[in-house]
């Protein structure tokens, strides 16, 4: 299938283009014949509607969670993976389009239009913290984009009139066409949206784009020497990856019509890091595995936790598995889950 | 007037924990180049010892003591099995590392003791001393100064006149020169750990029972403005940590007085900008690039 073989294929790239540890692998990878991304956009859509006929309601809604949190982890790919910047700010970021989202829709009541609010709103606020961002490095970023999250509780307190402070606001949504399931609804939107960011984001990366944005991660002084405009680019990558989680915001709001900051905690952002280092960073792949692991794996520790009949078991059991995944993949393979086939080859290959 | 005498006051207080927890991100990341993430769960771990062992015994000072013994064993086991093997080329790595243990000490937590709020009491009383009508400082914020004050120049002390200090320095300014001198720099390496992380634990120990009590998450938004005093300080200057410290303790105590609580996230996050794009540098640092 084209899927699999773009899979293997963007493992590949992965095993040269990981972002924080430059592999002592192959300098350049061995050229491939290259899927165009449309293709394998077009069949990871028939895929998801295809899916979205033969799953129960629930599993939609779960696919559709994938999809809202594929857009944010593809974004944060492409910023941390590609670019560079660590930022611990996404959860905030997804609060900015789900509030956005939920202030325009029930002002208009017209979901394009509040999608599309929800995209100009994320796109600024990514703009003013890019800009600051592209002044600072590593830790002083992270710290930086870190306060960003912790801030959503203090400013929907705040502006309370606005925000109506812990309590949130629900969203008002027409309901879907009455011949399908709301989940199943649910499930295409998500996909439709994913998809097409997705989309956009490989055929920005695929280009002289996606090359000045490894050029900068990899070397400013020799990107600076090759006529790449540093800030820029880095300003750029974090309103891209901005608009991504904007998006993702606002998914879950429409899913949950409902937004509070109690849906965006610090831990989310954390989660979001854990996702694209456990997907390979890097690797819009790599994004889709992360995506799919943050519905899986606190859905499975939720299921133990009601089996052992511990309430505290549920909600926490997932954040120690996610800490440990974590910690033990950056120690053991920094590449992520997608950059295990190549290294494994690689490693077969210098044995032979 | 009074008003503002006493938000001075307790903003010092306040400062000084800040500053002792900027302190032990200092401490790291002198020794090892890495901030510490991980520094707040890794205090609320410890305080939640002094929790259990003083409902236990009913004595706050076996609690404090225990939480400090607490606080150097995390610290030692943290840098010995995990951040030890944590690979350098990219300052990244560090922290994604640190971001994990944060998600395992938050879950182990949860799973012990709950995600609600633990009360825990001060030892001495939080009234403050009304002298010629102006309420000035409690009794706990005498301790507070106390400590922290004792903490501080024993640090100095040790870093400046004692050998084991030397061999501390050395071996984060020049690993591999301190190496064929003799210098253990693996242990010097531990050692720091296990101080800076006492150190935060004492940070924690203080100032969780003058806010909500115990939680997994109590210390997310003071390891912010601590990190942000570090920042203000330079990450590089202990006494810079100091004064970071107390700017933030006595601005956040100024916008929660006069403006509002909830605004206090923001005021940090203002700082930071403000800080960061003006100075990146802070106020005390040496070094001119900021690039790692």
């Amino acid at each position: 299938m084209t899927g699999r073989t773009a899979a293997k294929h963007e493992a590949e790239t992965a095993g040269t283009a990981q972002a924080p540890v430059p592999d002592a692998g192959p300098v350049l990878p061995k050229r491939r014949r290259r899927v165009h991304p449309v293709i394998v956009i077009a069949a990871g859509a028939v895929l998801v509607v295809a899916l979205t006929y033969m799953l129960p309601p629930f599993r939609n809604y779960q696919l559709a969670t994938v999809g809202a949190y594929f857009c944010v982890t593809a974004g944060l790919t492409v910023l941390t993976g590609l670019n560079g910047q660590l930022s611990l700010g996404h959860g905030a970021l997804m609060a900015t389009g789900a509030y956005t989202l939920a202030l325009t829709q029930n002002r208009w009541e017209n979901l394009p239009l509040s999608f599309a609010m929800a995209v100009l709103v994320t796109t600024v606020v990514g703009a003013v913290i890019g800009l600051a961002a592209a002044r600072l490095r590593g830790p002083y970023l992270a710290g930086l984009t870190l306060a960003v999250a912790i801030v959503v509780p203090s400013v929907t307190s705040t502006f309370d009139e606005t925000f109506n402070s812990d309590q949130g606001l629900s969203v008002f949504l027409n309901p879907p066409p009455e011949q399908y399931p709301i989940e199943q609804w649910q499930a295409w939107l998500c996909w439709g949206a994913a998809l097409v960011v997705v989309l956009l984001l490989a055929l920005l990366v695929r280009g002289r784009f996606g090359r000045d944005l490894r050029a900068v991660r990899d070397d400013e002084t020799a990107a600076k020497l090759a006529g790449i405009n540093i800030a820029r680019t880095q300003v750029l990558a974090f309103v891209v990856s901005a608009v991504c989680a904007g998006v993702s915001g606002a998914l879950f709001a429409y899913l949950a019509q409902s937004v509070s900051p109690g849906a965006f905690p610090l831990t989310l952002s954390l989660f979001l890091v854990m996702a694209i280092v456990i997907g390979g960073l890097g690797s819009l792949f790599g994004a889709l595995w992360g995506a799919l692991l943050l519905v899986v794996l606190p859905a499975l520790s939720q299921s133990v936790g009601e089996q052992t009949g511990s309430q505290r078991l549920e909600g926490n059991l997932a954040l120690i598995v996610f800490g440990v995944v974590l910690v033990v993949v950056m120690l053991a393979a920094p590449g992520g889950l997608a950059s295990i086939p190549s290294r494994m080859s690689r490693l077969i290959r210098r044995n032979r | 007037m009074s008003e503002f005498v006493y938000l001075t006051f307790d903003g010092l207080s306040r400062g000084l924990v800040y500053a002792a927890f900027a302190l032990a991100l200092v401490l790291i990341w002198r020794a090892a180049r890495i901030v510490n993430f991980a520094q707040g769960a890794m205090a609320v771990s410890a305080v939640y010892v002094a929790y259990s062992v003083t409902n236990a015994t009913g004595s706050y000072w076996l609690g404090f003591g225990a939480a400090l013994l607490a606080g150097l064993a995390l610290g030692v086991i943290v840098e010995r099995v995990v951040m030890r093997f944590v690979d350098h080329s990219s300052p990244l790595n560090g922290v994604v590392v640190a971001l994990g243990l944060v998600l395992i000490f938050q879950g182990v937590l949860g799973i012990v003791y709950g995600n609600e709020f633990l009360p825990f009491e001060t030892p001495f009383s939080r009234d403050a001393f009304v002298v010629g009508g102006v309420a000035m400082l409690s009794r706990y914020d005498l301790f507070v100064f106390g400590t922290v004050g004792a903490v501080v120049i024993a640090l100095t002390l040790l870093f400046t006149r004692t050998a084991v200090g030397l061999r501390m320095r050395a071996a984060a300014f020049a690993p591999d020169v301190s190496r064929l001198l003799g210098v253990s720099v693996g242990g010097m390496l531990t050692l720091g750990w296990a101080l800076a992380a006492a150190v935060g634990s004492l940070a924690g120990i203080l100032v969780v029972p003058t806010e909500l009590g115990v939680h997994p998450t109590a210390m997310d938004v003071v390891f912010v403005s601590a990190f942000a005093a570090a920042v203000v300080g330079g990450l590089d200057s202990p006494i810079g940590a100091v004064v970071g410290g107390l700017i933030v303790g006595v601005l956040l105590s100024y916008v929660s007085g006069y403006i509002d609580v909830t605004v206090a996230p923001m005021a940090v996050l203002a700082l930071l900008v403000v800080v960061l794009l003006g100075r990146p540098g802070g106020l005390f640092s040496s070094s001119k690039a900021r690039v790692a």
